[in-house]
């Protein structure tokens, strides 16, 4: 993956830059040491690594919109940072840029249970949400596998996802209001506590621009009553084809399950291995979860057993308790560490039609053998959002960029049969060069014309999302 | 005009020299008028693609909304955010397109649990105006790759684009559902009953209230679905949740409780009366202030969805009916010509906010053709 020259002239500027920093913030909210300046090289997509020209880690709205006036009159690139959990390379800086983190901006600042909504600072994680709320039985549904650690600043840059948003909806279904400073330093609010924009809907369209389009501050966010209970069963077939039929059998009798994750056998192994979960070693296994009172738990689970029954499978387990219920979901919950365990992994995101699943399954597994590297996938099967797991050695010359190879190769597979490069991670700079399998030129050119609008100098995250082709004229202007 | 493809309308559009009014079936003009030839979408219609089983439905933007409830009704399902039909409240006729749904984002009472039609939308393609062809978003139901752009066409009401084909997530129409009634109560006791209900684990699809009900009482309506037994004890749990608000009473005849939903749905009360149409997007809460507020102003009526955070307001004819200090928004949805022309439609927008608006307008529709004005 290829990142733009850094430009000398402005990294011969650091000195002006730090200065004029530290008189809109606190000296400790500078960081410009290059011992320092390390802990900002990478996001989770750790392949890739360059330190910043300098990081700075503000305290409110203003103290950004001073930070950003700076950097837009000096032409310094700027990339907003939450966690750095982003598995495309999202936060991932350049040598000559700004990284702004919002990681100290963690306030609630309103709860409100009337209207079901929360206020939050963007710096504060995902999981602290709903731990905010949860005194009065309140959640925060999307749930990123990664909820401790991501920080809702990455959650509403990259509409990501988790295991229940087949019920719940992603970011952008929970994300009703923003404060947004643009790059020329303007503070914007857009949404509220209400439920649809008035004019156009720029939160939908700010939510998954990957921080391009401006640096988001505050968040007013839906919160949901949780549920009375829930409950998993757990099924496995000798077949991908069968599972992927019993999945959509599920779907068109009515019910909806809150989530559907699927796992193939290398995957299964890996985490029984690892965790020990007593999976049975079957070609497919499924995690249906549902949700409600008791009797409304056994009467969906009722529709739902009696169509895995029907499709003959391996094993059917049900969960009579919350240890079972933990049991069942333990291996999936494990499932990255475990093939983690094995290898140095690559977790691709792309998204298929359901009814493609069992084709693109066997396709993976005949290009694995093609490129001599083992894949396992565990997935999201309600929504169709596959997250195959490519193992490969970092220490071998060359593995990486194999790896990388086969995994393009799934993700142009992924278009092909009707389905786009990425359901939940987003495009960073890991899919940046895939964009024009999935897009014409003219319908990348139409989003780069929208980041035009917001940041007309082009020097928010400048390097991501688009080829850098395409994007290379107005990068440069 | 009545391009039949995608392909035969881009060359209208690289042709035209004057302004186009965009329309589906022109049953909801809302906005500000348009002077300019009529381009309809019209002819581009059918379903393109649905599976069931994914619960994916791709159709020509054309395609009238009663053909895509027919073909998910054969397979039990259905549109999750129950798109209203403005025919009866803007006295128009022509059949409703899936076009204009989503150029309109029109969603209905089930908005406040399922979400509102941007929130069900997975693709577009739509032609600009420069005449390109423009696709974004999909039919998978997690798409994250690129801007969402899909949700900027939702509610831009034909001016950044001309919608061609649209795909969505549907859902199953469940088997059983109820109606909770309380009759009698006053605004801020009726949103404070439905602050209840959908604060609770019972996963309520609808509150609603009418000051003034079919019988002339004021009614607040709750409503529950799902599976029959489910229903049944989640009807009972309310009952006991809502209990201090007064007596309850339980419909769950389909055809009824379908006509009482119709009914918000499309705001029947304000059908054939005279008057000035007002819609308000509020937090919840504020719902009966500014109910309260409307009325000082001279409205007619006010009706609540959204558990208080949709208002409709009728009130007298050419009149500003913004109150000061308003947080959210509100759209004149019906009114004369020469009120859309003196007062906005939309709701005026802070400077920064409309310069990124206009922003839009001009790259997507440099030659400013296509619904100029409506939107401001
Ligand atoms: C183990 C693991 C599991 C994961 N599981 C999931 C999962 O289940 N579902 C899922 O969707 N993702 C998952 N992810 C990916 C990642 O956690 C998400 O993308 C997350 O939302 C990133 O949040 P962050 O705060 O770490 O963002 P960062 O990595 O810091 O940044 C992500 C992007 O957001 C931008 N950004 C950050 N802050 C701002 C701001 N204030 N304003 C504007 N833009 C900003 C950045 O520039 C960058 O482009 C997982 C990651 C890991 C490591």
């Amino acid at each position: 993956m290829q990142m733009p020259e850094p430009d000398a002239q402005l990294m011969a500027r650091k000195p002006e830059l730090v200065t004029r920093l530290r008189e809109v913030l606190p000296d400790d909210a500078v960081i410009f040491e290059e011992a320092e300046t390390r802990a900002y090289e990478c996001d989770a997509l750790t392949a890739y690594r360059c330190p910043p020209l300098a990081a700075v880690l503000p305290s409110n709205t203003e103290e950004v919109a001073a930070v950003l006036r700076i950097c837009h009159e000096m032409g310094v690139p700027v990339v907003p940072r939450g966690a750095g959990t982003s598995l495309a390379g999202g936060s991932l800086p350049t040598a000559d840029s700004l990284i702004l983190g919002v990681a100290r901006m963690n306030e609630v600042l309103d709860v409100d249970y009337d209207n079901r909504s929360i206020r939050v600072q963007t710096g504060r994680t995902n999981l602290s949400v709903s731990g905010a709320v949860e005194e009065e039985e309140f959640f925060y549904a999307p749930d990123p596998s990664s909820q401790l650690a991501c920080a809702i600043a990455g959650n509403i840059a990259m509409n990501s996802g988790g295991a229940h948003c087949l019920k719940y909806g992603v970011t952008t279904n929970n994300l009703l209001g923003v404060t947004m400073v643009t790059m020329q330093g303007d503070v914007i609010e857009i949404g509220g506590a209400h439920l649809d924009a008035a004019g156009y809907d720029l939160l939908g369209l700010i939510c998954g621009s990957e921080g391009q389009l401006g640096v988001v501050t505050e968040a007013t966010l839906r919160i949901l009553r949780k549920p009375e209970g829930a409950r998993p069963v757990l099924m496995g077939y000798d077949s991908n084809e069968v599972a992927g039929q019993v999945v959509s059998d599920i779907i068109k009798a009515g019910v909806l399950p809150v989530a559907i994750e699927f796992m193939d056998r290398p995957c299964i192994r890996a985490t029984e291995a690892f965790a020990g979960a007593g999976y049975p070693d079957c070609e497919a296994l499924l995690i249906v979860e549902v949700e409600g009172s008791d009797a409304e738990i056994d009467e969906q689970l009722g529709v739902i057993l009696q169509i895995a029954r029907k499709h003959n499978p391996v094993e059917l387990r049900e969960s009579g308790s919350a240890e079972e219920s933990a049991k069942i979901w333990l291996g999936r919950k494990s499932a990255f560490g475990a093939m983690g365990q094995i290898n140095d992994y690559m977790c691709l995101d792309g998204t298929i039609p359901v009814s493609q699943l069992p084709y693109v399954l066997r396709r993976i597994g005949e290009m694995s053998k093609e490129y001599g590297l083992d894949v396992g996938n565990v997935f999201h099967a309600g929504d169709g959002n596959m997250h195959p797991l490519i193992l490969f050695d970092a220490n071998k010359p060359g593995d990486l960029e194999l790896c990388e190879a086969f995994g393009a190769d799934i993700l142009r597979l992924c278009v092909e049969v009707g389905g786009c490069l990425t359901g939940e991670h987003g495009v960073g700079i890991e899919k940046r060069d895939l964009m024009v399998d999935q897009f014409a030129p003219d319908d990348l050119e139409i989003q780069m014309a929208v980041k035009d609008v917001f940041d007309p100098a082009w020097l928010l995250n400048p390097a991501k999302v688009f080829p850098l082709e395409a994007s290379a004229e107005r990068r440069a202007a | 005009m009545k391009p039949v493809s995608e392909s035969e309308l881009s060359e209208m559009i690289v042709a035209a020299e004057g302004p186009f009014r965009v329309v589906g079936g022109d049953t909801r003009p809302v906005g500000r008028v348009v002077d300019g030839d009529v381009l309809s979408t019209a002819q581009m219609s059918g379903v393109v693609d649905y599976e069931p089983g994914a619960l994916t439905l791709v159709a020509q933007a054309g395609t009238p909304v009663s053909e895509i409830k027919r073909r998910l009704a054969a397979e039990g399902q259905r549109l999750p955010f129950e798109p209203m039909d403005h025919r009866g409240l803007l006295g128009t006729s022509g059949e409703p397109t899936i076009g204009g749904v989503v150029a309109a984002n029109v969603s209905g009472p089930r908005r406040v649990q399922a979400g509102a039609c941007r929130d069900f939308l997975l693709g577009v393609r739509f032609v600009d105006g420069m005449g390109r062809v423009l696709k974004n978003g999909g039919r998978v139901m997690k798409n994250v790759t690129g801007y969402d752009l899909v949700k900027l066409m939702a509610g831009s009401r034909g001016t950044l684009g001309v919608l061609t084909e649209v795909s969505f997530k549907v859902l199953p129409t469940p088997p059983s559902r109820a109606v909770l009634l309380i009759e009698g109560l006053d605004d801020t006791r009726a949103v404070a009953a439905m602050t209840r209900a959908l604060g609770s684990p019972f996963e309520v699809t609808g509150a609603a209230h009418m000051p003034v009900g079919m019988d002339g009482d004021p009614v607040t309506m709750i409503r529950i679905e799902g599976f029959t037994d489910s229903v049944e004890y989640r009807v009972g749990r309310l009952r006991d949740l809502l209990s201090e608000f007064g007596a309850i009473t339980v419909e769950t005849d389909p055809e009824r409780t379908a006509a009482g939903w119709r009914w918000v749905r499309d705001v029947e009360a304000f059908h054939e009366r005279a008057g000035d149409v007002w819609r308000y997007s509020v937090k919840p809460s504020d719902g009966p202030a500014l109910g309260e507020a409307l009325r000082e102003m001279g409205a007619v009526a006010v009706l609540y969805d959204w558990g208080g955070g949709l208002v409709w307001a009728l009130t007298p004819q050419g009149a500003d009916m913004r109150p000061a200090g308003l947080r959210g928004h509100a759209t004149l949805v019906r009114a004369s010509e020469e009120t859309r022309a003196r007062l906005p439609v939309f709701h005026p927008e802070p400077l920064a906010i409309q310069k990124i608006s206009q922003g839009l307008r001009d790259r997507f529709d440099p030659k400013g053709i296509l619904n100029p004005g409506l939107m401001g």
